[in-house]
Order: C-alpha cells, then structure tokens, then sequence
C-alpha cells in the first residue's frame, strides 16, 4: 500500500488542468514551470519515504 | 559562419578532450578485473555503487543531444517543449518499482541484456529476438543523434576555410571514443561521466544565473518569450487546449519507455545491488533541474535576441553570453555529454549482438574470451554505423529514426516491465502483440508524416507509442487467454519467484 506513494507524482503531472496557468507567480516563474520545478524534490522525497518503510 | 575560428574556445575544448581521452585509457585498469569477460568489458562487473552509478547513469540518460533539442524545441514551440520535465519526474517512481527486479533476476541468472531475461523468463528465442532487434534499431539512431550534438558544437567554434571541418573533427573524436571503449569498456564512461557531469553542471549554474542576469531577469524572459509566440502567432509559454492531452501521454510513454533501452539498461545492471538503484531513483532527479533550467535556455535565446535556430540556439546563446575561454569549456561539456551516451549505447548494442545474435545463431559455445571480443568488435561497427550515417545520410532520416525508436521501444513493456512482475501472458502472444505494436506505430506515425502525435477521433492527440502499446497489450491479452484454454507455457520459465527479489534482507 505504501506504494501508492509513487503514484503521486503521476497524478500530479498528468493531470496537466492542474498547473496549467500562469498565477501564481514566483520568482517571474509562471505557475507552470515553478510547479513543475517544485515536484521533482517532491517526487524525490515521496520514493525516498517509500525506500525508508520498506528498508524497516 | 565557418569564417571565423575561434582558436580560444577550440584551445580549451581540445585540453578537455585530451583529459578523457587519457582517462578512457586508464579506466580499463580501474577496478582492474579480466576484461575478457563481458560481465567486466560490458557491464564493469556489476560492482558500481550507489556514487559511481549516479554519475554513470546521470551521464548516460541525460545527453548532449538532450541539451541541444530540448531548448532548441523550447525556442521554437515554448510550454509544450517542457514535457521533458513531467517525464523525468515520473520516470523514477517507475524505475524504483521496476528495475531493481530486473536487476535482481539478471544478476542470480547472470543476464546481461533485456533479451536474456526474455529468453529465461518465456523460453522463446523468437520473443528473444524480437526484444533485441529492438533495441539494436532503437538505439543506432539515438548514437547518429550524439554526434549531430557534437557537430553543432565544432560548428559554432568554427573551421575557416576547412572544407568538412566538422566531418574531420567528428571522424577523429568517434576515432579516439571507439578505441577506449574498445579497451576498456563500460569502465571508460563510467570514469568520464564524473569529468563530463561536473562540467555540465558548471555550465549550467553559469547559464541560469548569468545570462538572465544580462536579460533582467527570469520575469524578463519569461515576458520576451511570450510576446515572440504571439507575434509569430504559434507557441506559447503555456500549453493550449488540445495540447494538454498530447503532452501528458508523451510524457508518460517516453518515461515507460526510457529504462528499455539498452543503454539505460546496460548503465543500470552494472549497478552493484538493488538497493543502488533505489538510492538513484531518490537521486538521480537531481539532473532533471538541470535539465529544466537547460530547457529554459530556449527561452533565454529568444530573449537574448541569438541569431540562429534549431539546433543551433544553444551553441549561439553560449557564445553570445560568455568570454570565449567559457564557451570552450560549455562546448567540451556538450561533446563529453555526446561521448559517455555514446559509449554507453554501442556497448549495450554490443551486448545485446553478442548475447541474441551471436551466440544463439553464430556460436553456441563461445567462450568468454570470444565472447567479449565479439562484442568489443561490435561496438567499433555500430560507432562507425553512426558516424557514416551522420556523414552520408540527411540529418532529417536520423531524428525520425530516433522518434520511431521510441515508439518502437515501449512494445517491449509488456514482456518485460509485466513479464518482471507475472508470468502470466504467453510467449506467442506476446511476439504477436510485439509485432502488432510496432507495425501500428510506424505505420500511424509515417500517415502524419513521421510525428509523435496522432488525433484520435472522440479522444484527441495521443502519443503514438501509447496507442501501439495498446493495441499490443489488446492483442497479447485476448491471444493469451485463447491459448490458455488448454495448458499454460509456465513450465518454460527458468525463474523462480524469489529471483526477482532482494537476496538479504534489505540491508546493505
């Protein structure tokens, strides 16, 4: 179940009406590409969580 | 603009390469082992760590010509250009629950290439070689692309009134590249990947704080790249309607299809343990930053005003923003970044004739020995397959081959990335839906004049690997179900369950 995990970052790119937009801004980042930018830690964080649970 | 040489930027690039040159010859006594053995030449004998492997695989998945299309695309079509970023990021979810099963059942069966475990898993050589011709095609292309990366490079710095400059500059760097993979195999990437990756990623730090700098600022560019798509009346720097469809299933086939190539493959068995692949999957995202913020270089060369278009905006926007000495450095990064994919592709090729052509068709009883001078001649010809058709052939025919080879390359997910998780589907089944994919790829692809998108009725724009895939698993599905009505083919599986899991328990 843990893995449902990594299904996350596939929701959250995928569903592109998501961050298709240009507010808010950040940094002169249009929403898209800062949200793009902030998910691949997010994504990173989310297997490293999984990788955590299952090596306990 | 072969008028000007600029005898600087050639200086630096030439002291780079001279560098990895002299390391691709000492790593064949890197972690010195008996390099006449193709676990050692082809996959370092599997003993990379969890470090060695982020670089290898760093260097391996993120190339030069990643770092010359994806702005180039950028520049000319703005947001949609971006789907590299969704892609990356969900390529490694998938490669943290998949591949360390591959990695798994090949070590315990000794495998080295995604046609071995076909071959144990289903028993069929036909299967076998239907998913080896398939990475052999899919790949020979993506080696032609590397070079066209290297090409605008030596472009850009220019060769006076050489006639073929750049043919000269490419013959003799695919020269030196074939001869140290030739001797020192997977291991001379491998060491040139921690050289080539620093570089690229001084490179970038440079371009993304320097040259928005100079423009005022990322607002700035963001502002000037929205105001040329509305004036050329195309593009834009967000997606459109009807965009969104096409560039979330190009994202997610590509990102399927990523980890079956060969090279991907080859970069990730020599991985040490399972576990090294996880800690990559956790890590390896760190590249997609960089490969972000190189995509927003499309962006910057619009705002920056770079005369040049296509593959040529990032070599221009290189040279335009800084001192002559820097651009040699960024170019030698570039040329690196073409060299470690490079080498990386032929010897997965390589492994791959050796391994299902060779020894099922040629030479049942090769010895070691033979063996890994079978693949070592075999990857000097396909290198040499590349640069001549580099040379001889229009640069159009590479770049559609390398398209279809995406395509072509997700119709093994079904025997593969399911058959690692279920041994469920017949063998048969599979090469028919294998052939029935591949056949509808092509063909859908070539009736929209070889595009990655096609429009279908009641859905909208799709990437035509996934409509392929579909149809592949349709069929695989129905046949198998058939055919299972009488008995099953599960006793052709040399695998057993506990293959495809950790040997201790996952502690390392």
């Amino acid at each position: 179940m843990r893995r449902i995990l990594l299904l996350i970052p596939f929701v959250a790119t995928l569903i592109v009406p998501l961050y298709n937009w240009q507010t808010p801004m950040l940094w002169g980042f249009p929403f898209f590409y800062w949200y793009l930018f902030a998910l691949i830690p997010i994504a990173s964080l989310l297997t490293w969580i999984v990788y955590r649970i299952e090596r306990s | 603009m072969n008028g000007d040489i600029h005898w600087t930027a050639w200086a630096v690039f030439a002291v780079f390469f001279a560098l990895v040159t002299v390391l691709g010859f000492v790593a064949s006594r890197w972690r010195a082992a008996d390099l006449s053995h193709l676990h050692e030449w082809g996959l370092g004998g599997r003993r990379f760590g969890t470090f060695v492997t982020w670089f290898l695989l760093g260097g391996d998945l993120y190339t030069a010509y990643t770092v010359i299309a994806v702005p180039a695309l950028v520049s000319a079509v703005g947001a949609f250009g971006f789907f590299a970023m969704p892609y990356t990021i969900i390529a490694y979810p998938f490669v943290f629950a998949v591949m360390p099963r591959l990695w798994n059942v090949c070590h315990r069966h000794n495998y080295l290439t995604l046609a071995d475990f076909t071959e144990g898993r289903y028993g069929n050589h036909w299967l076998a070689l239907a998913v080896a011709v398939t990475g052999v095609l899919a790949t020979m292309p993506y080696i032609a692309l590397q070079l066209i990366g290297m090409q605008v490079v030596f472009h850009e710095m220019g060769f006076g009134s050489v006639h073929n400059g750049s043919e000269i500059a490419l013959a003799v760097a695919f020269v030196i590249l074939a001869l140290y993979t030739y001797t020192s195999g997977l291991r001379a990437p491998a060491l040139i990947a921690f050289v080539k990756d620093a570089m690229i990623y001084i490179f970038v730090l440079a371009a993304i704080v320097l040259i928005p700098l100079k423009l005022g600022g990322y607002g700035a560019v963001f502002d000037a790249a929205e105001k040329a798509f509305s004036t050329r009346g195309s593009g834009g720097i967000l997606l459109h309607s009807g965009q969104a469809m096409p560039f979330a299933t190009l994202a997610l086939g590509s990102a399927f299809a990523l980890f079956l190539y060969p090279h991907a493959v080859t970069g990730t068995l020599a991985a040490s343990s399972g576990n090294t692949i996880r800690r990559n999957a956790i890590l390896l995202p760190i590249y997609s930053v960089a490969l972000g913020l190189i995509a927003l270089m499309g962006y910057m060369a619009i705002a920056a005003h770079v005369p040049a278009s296509g593959n040529h905006v990032v070599p221009a926007l290189i040279m335009r923003s800084f001192p002559e000495w820097f651009s040699g450095f960024c170019f030698a990064a570039i040329a690196l970044g073409a060299l470690v994919p490079a080498a990386i592709m032929s010897i997965g090729a390589a492994n791959l004739v050796t391994r299902n052509f060779w020894r099922p068709y040629v030479n049942r009883n090769m010895t070691p020995k033979q063996e890994s001078t079978v693949a070592k001649v075999t990857s000097l010809i396909i290198k040499f397959g590349a640069l001549v058709f580099v040379v001889f052939l229009p640069l159009k025919f590479a770049i559609n081959l390398q398209l279809l080879g995406g395509i072509w390359m997700l119709q093994v997910f079904p025997t593969v990335v399911l058959g690692l998780f279920a041994r469920w589907f017949r063998s048969t089944a599979l090469l028919a839906g294998w052939a029935l994919g591949m056949l509808l790829g092509t063909a859908l692809s070539w009736s929209v004049g070889v595009k990655p998108i096609y429009a279908l009725p009641g859905i909208g724009s799709v990437y035509i690997g996934l409509i392929a895939l579909f149809a592949n698993l349709v069929l695989a599905s129905i046949l198998t179900l058939i055919m299972n009505r009488g008995n099953s083919d599960a006793d052709a599986d040399q695998t057993a369950a506990t293959d495809y899991e950790d040997a201790v328990p996952a502690r390392s």
